[in-house]
C-alpha cells in the first residue's frame, strides 16, 4: 500500500460520522445509503451518495475535503395536513382506489416539495390509477401534460423512474405521478412499466421518447418504436452510463477536454 | 442510391420519375414536374404510399410524412421525426445551471425567449427565489415580442405553403421588425440566452421606450394588411375553412394545447389560468373560436398578435425602476454589461473590482463561473404558454451544480401527434394546410 493510500485510509478511520460532531454533512448517513437488492419499497432514492469534493480523487488530499460524505437524497414523505387542495386530492384519490379494490400500498408515498405534490405509485396499478384520476368527478385530471423518464445513475437502486405530470383543467390543479422501476433486477429483464396510452392517447409519442432515450419498455403501447434516434440505433442515449461524446478542442494553445471529461464540481 | 438507368434501355436514361424494384414493391422518385410520367407508369395501382419530406418546402422543416393515398384521398398519415435531434436535454446534464440557458434557447428556435423563461422559472422554483419585479416585467415584454415574431412566421410560412408568396414576404418583413427590436433589447436576433436564473442578463438599454413605441406603431399600421390580404379572401377561405378539423374532445385526448385547443372552444391559456411572471396584472383577452378548423387557428393567431401588442404597451407603463437580477452574489452573474470594441459584453465596473481591488471577489467570480451554484435536490415542473401551447420544464436536481435531468414538454412535439386525426380522410392538398395550422417547429419537436 502506498503512503498516499495509507494516509487516505487513516483519515477515513478518524473521519467524523456524517451528520455527527465535526462533520459538515447536514444529514446523518445511517439508513439512507441505498442498500440495493432487497425487495420492497424503502422510499425513492433520488440522487447518488457523494464523497469528497471538487470531483477530485486519487490525489494527495491536503484540504480535508476528501473525507466529506453526503448520503443520497431521498424525498421525504409528507405529513398530514398537506395544506391547500393537496389533502382533498389525496383523500379523493385514496378513497376512489379503495372503492375499486386496489391494495392499500398502491400509492407508496406522497411527497410535497416546492408546492408540488408527487404520488409514488406501484407500477402494476398505474393504468387503473390514471383512469381513476381522469374519470373520477372529484379529481378530473383530463390532460396528461408530460411523460418523462429519469435516470439517477447506475449506483442507485430502482435507478429508472417514469414521471407523469397530470393537469386538471376543471379544477386547475397539477399533480405528479412517479413510478420507480425495479431495475436492474435479476437476469437481463428490461425495465418495464405499463403503458397509459389507453387512458391518455397523448402519451403515445412521449412514451416512445422515453423508450428511445431510457430503454423503458411501456407494456401495452400500440407501437413502441424509436422516435428520435434512428431505428437501428444501439443503446439508449440519455442513460447516465451512456457517454455524451465529443472531442478535445484546442483553444489558444490549451486543450479543452470534451464536456463529459471536464472536472465536475457536483 | 444507384445511378444506373433502371427504366427501359430503349428510351435511354430517364432522369425523371426514376423507379427501382425493392422488397416493398416498385419505388419511384418523383421530383416535381414529372408526375405525369409516374402516373403513366403506375396506372392501375389504387393505393400509393407517398413519402413527403424530410426535405420539402411545404413540410415546415425537416418533417417527413408517410402518406398512404387512394387517388387524392389520404387513407393513413404518419409523421416521422428525429432528423433534427441534437441531444440538448442530455447536453444540459453536463453544464452548470446557468449554461443550460444557452442550450434550451436553441430548441424551439422561433420562440427562444419562452424556452429561456420556462427554464429559468423552473431553476428559480428549485432554488426558491424569485426574480425582481423589473426583470419579470421585462421578461413579459420580451416573451410577447417573441410571440408576435413567432406568429408572423406562422403567417409567412403558412401562406407560402399554400402558394401565397405575398403573404410570405409580408410575414417575414414584419417579423424582421420584431427581431430588430429584440436585437436592440437583448443583443441578438435569435438564441438570445438573455433570461438567466435570477433575472435577466442586462438592464433595458437607453431609449427602449421610443423604440418599442415605434415598433407598436409600425405593427398597428401593418397588421390590417393581413386582414386585407387573407381574412376575406375567397381562395384563403376555401383552402382553410372546414379543413383540419379537430374538436375539443380530440384535443384533450391528444394533449393538444395552445391556439389549436383554443380554436376548439376552450379558453385555456396558462397566462390566464395559472399566471406566472405577473401576467395576472395585465389586461388582455384570450381569443377563442368554435370552428376548430385551420381558418379559426389563423384568425386566433392574428388576434393574439393584437393582444400581445396590448400587453407590451402595458409593460412600458408597468416597468418600475430597480434591479434586474436577484441580490444574491452566489447566483447572480454581473448584470450590467457594456459592449466592448470586440462586440462582447463586459461589466467594466465588475472587472475593475475583481482585478484591481478585491482578491475575494475574484475568487467568488471564478467559482461562480466555473463551478456554478448548487441547487437543492428535488424536482419541479413549470409550464409557460408558448406560441404553440404548453411548454413545460421538468427539472430534476440531485443537489449538485449540474442538472440531473432536464426534460422539456414541447408543444410542437405533442401537437404533432394530432396530424393523423387532422388529415386522414381528407385530400393531399389539405395535409399541407393542416401541418401549417399545427405550426410545429422541428427544432422543438426533435430537441
Amino acid at each position: 500500500m502506498s503512503r498516499l493510500a495509507q494516509d487516505e485510509k487513516n483519515r477515513e478511520q478518524s473521519a467524523p460520522q456524517p451528520g455527527g460532531a465535526g462533520s459538515s454533512s447536514e444529514r446523518p448517513g445511517g439508513g439512507l445509503e441505498p442498500a440495493g437488492g432487497e425487495a420492497g419499497f424503502r422510499g425513492p432514492v433520488a440522487g447518488r451518495p457523494r464523497k469528497g469534493m471538487f470531483g477530485v480523487s486519487g490525489s494527495g488530499d491536503a484540504s480535508g475535503y476528501g473525507g466529506l460524505r453526503l448520503p443520497a437524497y431521498v424525498p421525504p414523505a409528507a405529513q398530514r395536513p398537506f395544506g391547500g387542495w393537496f389533502d382533498e386530492v389525496a383523500d379523493n384519490l385514496l378513497a376512489a382506489l379503495q372503492e375499486k379494490g386496489l391494495p392499500d400500498d398502491t400509492v407508496q408515498q406522497i411527497t410535497i416539495d416546492r408546492g408540488e405534490i408527487t404520488f409514488y405509485i406501484r407500477g402494476e396499478h398505474l393504468v387503473e390509477v390514471c383512469r381513476t384520476l381522469r374519470d373520477d368527478p372529484a379529481l378530473r385530471f383530463e390532460l396528461c401534460s408530460s411523460v418523462s423518464g429519469v435516470d439517477y445513475g447506475p449506483e442507485v437502486p430502482q435507478r429508472l423512474h417514469s414521471v407523469y405530470h397530470l393537469t386538471s383543467m376543471t379544477y386547475r390543479r397539477r399533480i405528479r405521478l412517479e413510478v420507480a422501476i425495479d431495475w436492474p433486477g435479476e437476469g437481463d429483464e428490461p425495465p418495464k412499466v405499463p403503458s397509459v396510452v389507453e387512458v391518455y392517447p397523448t402519451a403515445d409519442f412521449q412514451e416512445r421518447e422515453a423508450w428511445d432515450m431510457f430503454g423503458i419498455v411501456y407494456e401495452g403501447h400500440p407501437a413502441l418504436t424509436r422516435i428520435l434516434m434512428p431505428d437501428d440505433w444501439d443503446g439508449h442515449p440519455q442513460r447516465k452510463d451512456y457517454p455524451l461524446g465529443g472531442v478535445p478542442v484546442e483553444y489558444k494553445g490549451a486543450e479543452v477536454p470534451p464536456p463529459d471529461q471536464r472536472r465536475a464540481y457536483t | 442510391m444507384t445511378t444506373e438507368p433502371l427504366s427501359g434501355a430503349a428510351t435511354g436514361p430517364d432522369p425523371y420519375a426514376e423507379s427501382r424494384e425493392t422488397t416493398e414493391g416498385r419505388v419511384y422518385t418523383v421530383t416535381g414536374g414529372d408526375w405525369d410520367e409516374f402516373i403513366g407508369e403506375s396506372a392501375g395501382e389504387e393505393r400509393v404510399v407517398i413519402n413527403l419530406g424530410p426535405q420539402h418546402p411545404s413540410t415546415h422543416g425537416v418533417l417527413r410524412l408517410v402518406l398512404e393515398i387512394e387517388g387524392e384521398t389520404v387513407v393513413q398519415a404518419r409523421p416521422v421525426i428525429g432528423y433534427l435531434h441534437t441531444g440538448i436535454e442530455k447536453n444540459c446534464e453536463y453544464r452548470t445551471w446557468t449554461q443550460g440557458v444557452t442550450f434550451v434557447t436553441r430548441m424551439d428556435y422561433l420562440a427562444p425567449l419562452f424556452n429561456e423563461a420556462g427554464y429559468c422559472l423552473a431553476v428559480e422554483k428549485l432554488l426558491g427565489i424569485e426574480a425582481p419585479k423589473r426583470a419579470q416585467t421585462f421578461r413579459v415584454m420580451l416573451m410577447e415580442l417573441n410571440r408576435i415574431s413567432s406568429h408572423l412566421v406562422f403567417l409567412a410560412t403558412g401562406a407560402m405553403e399554400l402558394g401565397s408568396t405575398t403573404g410570405m414576404t409580408y410575414g417575414f418583413r414584419d417579423r424582421e421588425e420584431g427581431l430588430h427590436l429584440l436585437e436592440f433589447l437583448t443583443g441578438l436576433r435569435m438564441n438570445h440566452a438573455f433570461i438567466r436564473p435570477g433575472g435577466v442578463a442586462q438592464d433595458l438599454p437607453e431609449g427602449y421606450r421610443e423604440k418599442v413605441l415605434q415598433f407598436i406603431k409600425v405593427m398597428d399600421t401593418r397588421l390590417p394588411d393581413y386582414d386585407k390580404l387573407f381574412t376575406g379572401q375567397p381562395i384563403w377561405k376555401q383552402r382553410l375553412q372546414n379543413v383540419g378539423y379537430l374538436p375539443l374532445d380530440g384535443c384533450l385526448q391528444l394533449g393538444v394545447t395552445g391556439p389549436m385547443l383554443r380554436s376548439a372552444g376552450l379558453a385555456w391559456d396558462l397566462r390566464k389560468v395559472q399566471p406566472y411572471c405577473g401576467y395576472e396584472e395585465f389586461d388582455f383577452e384570450v381569443p377563442t373560436s368554435n370552428d376548430a378548423d385551420c381558418y379559426a387557428r389563423y384568425l386566433l393567431r392574428l388576434e393574439e398578435i393584437h393582444q400581445s401588442l396590448r400587453i407590451i404597451r402595458q409593460c412600458l407603463d408597468k416597468m418600475e425602476p430597480g434591479p434586474v437580477m436577484v441580490d444574491d452574489p452566489k447566483i447572480a452573474w454581473p448584470a450590467q454589461l457594456t459592449i466592448g470594441p470586440d462586440g462582447m459584453g463586459n461589466s467594466l465596473e465588475h472587472v475593475r473590482k475583481i482585478m484591481g481591488q478585491s482578491m475575494e471577489s475574484l475568487i467568488h467570480h471564478f467559482k461562480l463561473v466555473t463551478e456554478g451554484f448548487d441547487v437543492p435536490p428535488g424536482q419541479v415542473y413549470v409550464p409557460v404558454e408558448s406560441p404553440r401551447g404548453e411548454l413545460g420544464y421538468h427539472l430534476v436536481s440531485d443537489g449538485g451544480t449540474r442538472p440531473m435531468r432536464v426534460h422539456v414538454r414541447e408543444p410542437s412535439f405533442v401537437n404533432l401527434q394530432a396530424l393523423p386525426a387532422l388529415t386522414e380522410g381528407g385530400l393531399v392538398a389539405d395535409v399541407i394546410a393542416a401541418v401549417a395550422s399545427i405550426d410545429p417547429v422541428m427544432g422543438g419537436v426533435d430537441r
